[in-house]
Formats: structure tokens, sequence, C-alpha cells
């Protein structure tokens, strides 16, 4: 019934993605546990302590020249026990057009991460906005506070358990709004 | 052919006239002119501040009002118009804002977010600057055209020309300040 | 950074001394020229900048926790408070990611639209951005003059969908109705007079004097620097990197227009200024180009189970009742998938990835907002330039709250 639309570019992701993935088995082995194509991009996860050496590697590398970085951000999958808490970047090589995601998961007992900042600079705020969020420990983050949210905030608003709503407002009863 | 102009006033207010006199009330005098010499503080946080350019601009011109020069400084303001979504964290900067303004002064809540928490009942935004000061006109919208920015302009001055000399040193209008908890 | 000379020619240090006397100034968030809510605390050695603390977030509207709770055609309009100057490239931005995840190919026509409506919104937003520019440092002709062209495009576009600035345009899988015969009079008339006003406005300021010695060598950025801090849009290409997602990654149909990307070389002010004039120059190239070229056909594509049916048919027909009811009640069949997908947005690369967990709502939604991300850099560009400097980097940054916070 939905008929997926062949990407433009399949071939050339395809290509990417062979090239991606052997470079990162060749280095990295068995901290590579992922590799597939989402729609148009090659995702690659790896495991929480290789992917500082991952990025490091991507940005680096002379012949993918990873050396822009998008974005990044969390999410929370509470059902997923060792996997709950997954950290997701977006890398794209402005030189040959090419993007790729890759992810880490982990579980909620070692929450911190290797910071990025020391390869971009823009990863700074991104992910101070990530730990306002979810509450993932960037280790060797300059300054790892709250960004968005007020800092008195004792919780980590985005994770799934927390409600969308503010609960101690009085003046929106919540069976007129279906909730 | 005689040099006398004749000035034909709109809503003049009622009183005895003479050659080059007029008798009225005071307060009826100082509401005219407060009503027609607002200077505004536009405290513009998001969509509604666009739209509150647009009005301003010289299509839909606020000047005409008598709004011709904003003040951003809150002591030298009379209308702290609110436009924009107010989160929590910005709470006490607007009701510090609204403390620094000398009396007499109004507030025009200006779009759903500022007069409800709007779209956004979220855990971040607080439902209406009305839980931290009072407010005296409402216009609802998300953004209100600039129409119905000027209508709600109107009603200020409407507010600020029938007001009277003694309100903000009544027991009325404290009692009111006193539920926000504003000495 | 320590002995470095500023625009002037002054002899300053960055680094804090213990002998000297600073002072702090707090820019705050309610401050007329910040044009936004976010605040700078600066540390001042006389009129130079020394040091500066960015705090944002006055205005967080949780945006990606709400998109959680929001079916996928009741996000538009939160997508519409991102950049708020121009809100229908971040509608179709958002239409956009979601076809990709269900893999639906809109047809030419409505492409086409889509593009005249983005490049609409584009000359809108620069239009704030360049006589914002042009107010603080002191020439407000050009705000009064050319906001006047803004009122026409709110004119196109309340005929389009029925709204000025927050236009939640567009359905997902293409327009909600035809350009209607006034709307292709008042898109024909502002094409022909827009350009008269913009050269207007060009020429106060373009090469004038004062304007040059304000906004030249005022917080540049290297290219280098830009790319490191992850910049896009006119902010990069003003530092000398040509990065046009809507080059690079062509969307709806931009491969099929002819247009340059202006690219400037110091990433000072007057270089983002001026790119950004051009760009709506060539702005206005493409709508032209789209409108001599639009092809017949439908403006929307054959998925009705996510495309809302047209208003007529929902009153009149069964079959349209039916999917109306199925579609606001999220009983259609959502793939679930991971998608990212990004446009040119008036700042940059606006992206939205989506995880879909085939539910009626979004399971994560994560904007990749490009303002938040540039204006990281910010209290790196204004060290050591004077306040008056700082104010105008500020503004010639184009930083949109709505699109910082989020």
């Amino acid at each position: 019934m939905h008929h997926r639309t062949a990407s433009q570019n399949s071939e050339k992701i395809t290509y990417l993605f062979e090239e991606v993935n052997t470079a990162l088995k060749t280095k990295f082995g068995a901290d590579l546990l992922n590799a597939q194509i989402d729609y148009d991009f090659p995702v690659f996860e790896v495991s929480k302590s290789a992917v500082h050496d991952v990025l490091e590697f991507l940005k680096n590398d002379q012949a993918m020249v990873f050396s822009f970085l998008t974005t990044m951000c969390g999410s929370h999958f509470p059902e997923q026990g060792e996997r709950e808490f997954m950290l997701m970047y977006q890398l794209h090589s402005l030189e040959k057009n090419q993007r790729i995601r890759i992810k880490t998961f982990m579980s909620i007992k070692d929450i911190e991460v290797p910071t990025a900042t020391d390869l971009w600079k823009g990863a700074n705020w991104m992910e101070r906005e990530t730990f306002d969020f979810y509450g993932f420990r960037f280790k060797g983050h300059p300054n790892l506070k709250r960004i968005l949210n007020m800092d008195e905030m004792n919780y980590h608003p985005l994770r799934k358990q927390y409600p969308l709503e503010d609960g101690s407002r009085d003046d929106k009863a919540d069976n007129y709004f279906g909730r | 052919m005689s040099n006398k102009v004749v000035i034909r006033p709109e809503n003049k207010p009622e009183g005895y006239e003479g050659e080059g006199y007029m008798l009225t009330r005071l307060d009826k005098v100082v509401g005219l002119a407060r009503a027609n010499s607002l200077w505004p503080l536009p405290f513009a946080t998001s969509c509604c501040g666009i739209e509150f350019m647009a009005t301003m601009a010289a299509n839909y011109d606020l000047a005409r009002f008598g709004m011709e020069r904003m003040s951003f400084s809150p002591r030298q303001a009379d209308l702290l118009m609110v436009m924009g979504t107010i989160s929590k964290k910005m709470g006490p900067i607007l009701r510090q804002v609204y403390e620094q303004m000398a009396e007499p002064k109004w507030v025009l809540s200006m779009g759903a977010c500022a007069s409800s928490g709007g779209i956004f009942d979220t855990y971040s935004v607080l439902q209406g600057i009305d839980r931290i000061i009072p407010v005296d006109v409402y216009i609802p919208g998300c953004p209100p055209r600039p129409e119905q920015v000027l209508d709600g302009i109107l009603k200020i001055q409407e507010l600020a020309k029938n007001e009277g000399i003694g309100y903000r040193q009544s027991a009325e209008y404290k009692a009111r300040l006193a539920q926000y908890g504003i000495e | 950074m320590s002995n470095q000379e500023n625009k002037i020619g002054q002899a300053f240090s960055t680094e804090i001394s213990e002998q000297k006397d600073y002072s702090i100034l707090n820019l705050g968030p309610t401050h007329p020229a910040t044009h936004g809510i976010f605040q700078n605390v600066l540390t001042m050695d006389g009129e130079i900048i020394v040091r500066a603390e960015s705090t944002i977030g006055y205005i967080h509207r949780a945006f990606e926790k709400l998109a959680e709770r929001r079916p996928y055609n009741q996000i538009t309009p939160i997508t519409d408070r991102l950049n708020y100057c121009s809100s229908p490239i971040n509608n179709i931005g958002w239409h956009m990611t979601v076809e990709k995840l269900i893999g639906c190919e809109i047809p030419k026509r409505a492409q086409y639209m889509r593009v005249i409506i983005m490049e609409l919104a584009r000359i809108a937003d620069h239009i704030v951005c360049d006589t914002v520019i042009a107010v603080d440092t002191g020439a407000l002709t050009g705000f009064t003059y050319l906001f006047q062209w803004r009122e026409k495009i709110y004119e196109i576009f309340e005929e389009i969908c029925g709204a000025r600035l927050t236009t939640n345009i567009g359905r997902i899988g293409g327009i909600e109705r035809d350009f209607s015969p006034t709307a292709w009079s008042r898109l024909d008339s502002f094409l022909k007079e827009f350009p008269k006003g913009l050269s207007e406005f060009q020429s106060l300021v373009e090469r004038n004097r004062i304007f040059m010695d304000r906004t030249v060598n005022c917080g540049p950025i290297s290219a280098e620097m830009a790319l490191q801090y992850s910049f896009t849009g006119p902010n990069l290409r003003a530092a000398g990197v040509d990065y046009d997602v809507r080059v690079m990654n062509p969307y709806s149909s931009y491969q099929d227009f002819e247009f340059n990307i202006p690219v400037g070389t110091s990433g000072d002010t007057y270089d983002r200024f001026m790119v950004r004039m051009a760009e709506m120059w060539e702005s206005v190239k493409i709508i032209n180009q789209a409108v001599k070229n639009m092809p017949d056909g439908s403006f929307h594509a054959d998925v009705p189970e996510f495309y809302l049916p047209a208003k007529e048919d929902v009153y009149s027909k069964m079959e349209a009742l039916i999917y109306h009811f199925k579609i606001v009640m999220g009983e259609t069949d959502v793939p679930v998938g991971e998608v990212y997908h990004s446009v040119e947005g008036g700042n940059g690369e606006l992206g939205y990835y989506l995880i879909s967990d085939g539910g009626r709502n979004p399971y994560r939604l994560h904007m990749r907002r490009p303002c938040f991300i540039y204006y990281q850099a910010y209290t790196e560009m204004i060290k050591g330039s004077m306040l008056s400097d700082a104010i105008l980097t500020m503004s010639s940054m184009n930083v949109i709250a709505g699109e910082l916070d989020a």
C-alpha cells in the first residue's frame, strides 16, 4: 500500500554504505554493532566506548572527510533495558556531499559519554541541550549545565515518564482536553 | 475675509466654552491627554512581535494613535504590551519590568500565548501573564491581525481616558495589586 | 587570544587581567536591539568587550516534547513557530519529512507551487533581517519602506492559506488548494513591483559610506571557524562556503531552477547583509522561473490516507468524510522508521529527524534548528569588539528567538 520511492541516488548511497562499513569494520571491529540503510542514510550503531573514536576517525579520514557535524540528539526507549538511551550524531561531508548517522545506545546506569566538543566546537550547545532533555553526562564538556530549561529544574523533561503539561496548573481541566 | 480657523475636535469633553477658554473637569482633560499620548513598551518575545512590527509599520500605522515613540525603558513607559509566549524562565523578568514602570500604567496582553499560554500547554510555559501581573486588555489571536491589535489599543485608550485622577491611589487599586503580591 | 587590534586600530587584550577594573554589562533578555529574548552578560574593559556569557531558553516552549503528543497534521502549527518570519518553509519542510517517511511522490505542479511559497517566505525573512540591520545602524527608512512588501507577501499568503504570519500552509502530500486567480494576480503584481522597491533600499545602503564604516569588519568569522561551529545558511555563505541545501540535496524540484548562490569573503556584518540582499534577488529569479514554467497537473499527491480531503468533498461525499475522520483520529497506518530531511530555511539548514513507531504521533521529533547552532559562536565573534558592533553582529546573524529555544 505504501510504495517507498526508490531514492534517486540509491546506488550512491549503497556505495557510501559499503565504503564506511568496510572502513569502520577494519578499524573498530567488534565495536561496530549494526549497520543498515534507513531511507537514504547509512546508519551505523557503535558501542558507547568507541563512539568518540569513531567520530574522530570519520572526521579526520582523508577519503571520507565527514568534517561537518549536522546535528546530534538523544532519545529514550524505556522498554529496552540496556538500550534505553540512544544518542545520535549526523555527519555530513561537504566535499563529497555525503551524509551518515552514527548511533549508540546505553542504559541508564552508565549514561556518560565522552564529549565531542574537542572535535567540533558546535557540539557544545548541542550536548548541553541533550543533557538538559535526557540527562546524558558528557565527560570533558567545558560547561555542562542546562541551556533551555530553568537551572532549578530537577528532572530531565523529555524522558518518557514525565508528562508534557505542568501538573500544578489549575485552570485547564484535563478531562476537557482528552487527557 | 476673516482669518478665523474653525476647529471641530471630536470627543471633546463636556464643559462650558467661551471665546478662548473652556471650563471642564480636570480628570477629563488629563484622561484625554493620557489616552492620546501613551508610550508603549513593546515586550515582544515571539511571533506576535512580528505582527506588532507590521502594526507599527506604514500600513496599519500605530503612530496615528499617539504611539510614535516606543519606549524600551520601563521607567519611561505607560503601556506594557506583552506580545508572545512568556515562559516560566521569563516570568520574573516580566514581573521586574512591570514593577519598574511608574504609575499610571496599563498592561496589554497580545496573543493567545500571553493571555493563557496559547497552544503551548507545556511544563515550561507560563499559562497566561495574568498569573504574575494584572492585565487590562487581552487580545486573542495567534497572532492577532493588526486590526485586532488596534482594537485592543483603542480599548486601552478608553480605559485611560475614563480612569480618573485618584484611581491609582485608591484602595480598590491597591487591593488589585495586592492580589498579585505587588506593593 | 591576547593582544590584538580591533576595527579601529586600538590594541586590546581579551585575557582577564587582575589589575584592570572591568565593568559588567547585562545585555538583558529585554532589550530593543536583541530582537528576541536572550541574554548576554558582557565583561567590558571600557568600551571593548572582553568576555561574554550567553543565556538562552527564555522562550523555551518544549516543541520536541509537544510533538510527541500531537498527530502529524497537528505538528505543522508548531513548526510555524520555529522561524516565524518564514514559517511556510518550516511547514513545507515538515511535510516533506513525513512524505519521505511514507514514501510519497509529489506531482510537479505541487512542487513548483511549494517553491514559489518557500521563496516568498525567504524574501520575507530577509526583508526583516536586512531592514533590522539598517535600523540598528540608525537607518530607519529602509524598515518603513520595505515592510510594505512584507504586507504584499502576507496578502499572497492570505489568499493561499488564510493566515498572514504563522501560515500552517500545505498538507502532507501537497498543497490544500490550487492558487486562485487572485493569488496569481497578487503574485504577478508583486513580482513586477518588488524589484523597484528592493533596488531603492539597496541603493540607499549598499555603497553608503556610513553604513559600510559601521558594518565592514564588524564581527567577522572565518570559514574554518564557521564550519567548526556548524554554521549554515547566509551566515556560512558570508564566510565564503557555498553550502546551500537547495543545491547540495535538492528537494521539491529545485534542480529545475537556475539560480546562483551568493557568497561573501570575510564573514563580517556587511557580507551577511549583502548575501541576504543578493539572495532576495535570486529568490525573485526563482519565482519568475517557477511562474513561467508552471506545469499542469494536480496540486496534491494521491495519498488519501494522509492527505486531508478538500472541505467541499468532506461535506458532500461519503468517502472523503471517512478518510477525513480516519486521518484526524489517527486510524491510518504510519510506517515505522527513522527519517531525516532538511530544507534551506531562512537561516540555514532546518532539519527534522523523525522516529516513527507506527503510532498516531511521532515517537521522537528532533528539529535541527540553525539559529541555535550558530548562535553559540556569538560570544567568540564579539570578543574584542565594541558594544555597538556587538549589537550589529547580533542583528546581522538573524537570531530568531523561536528557533533558538524551540
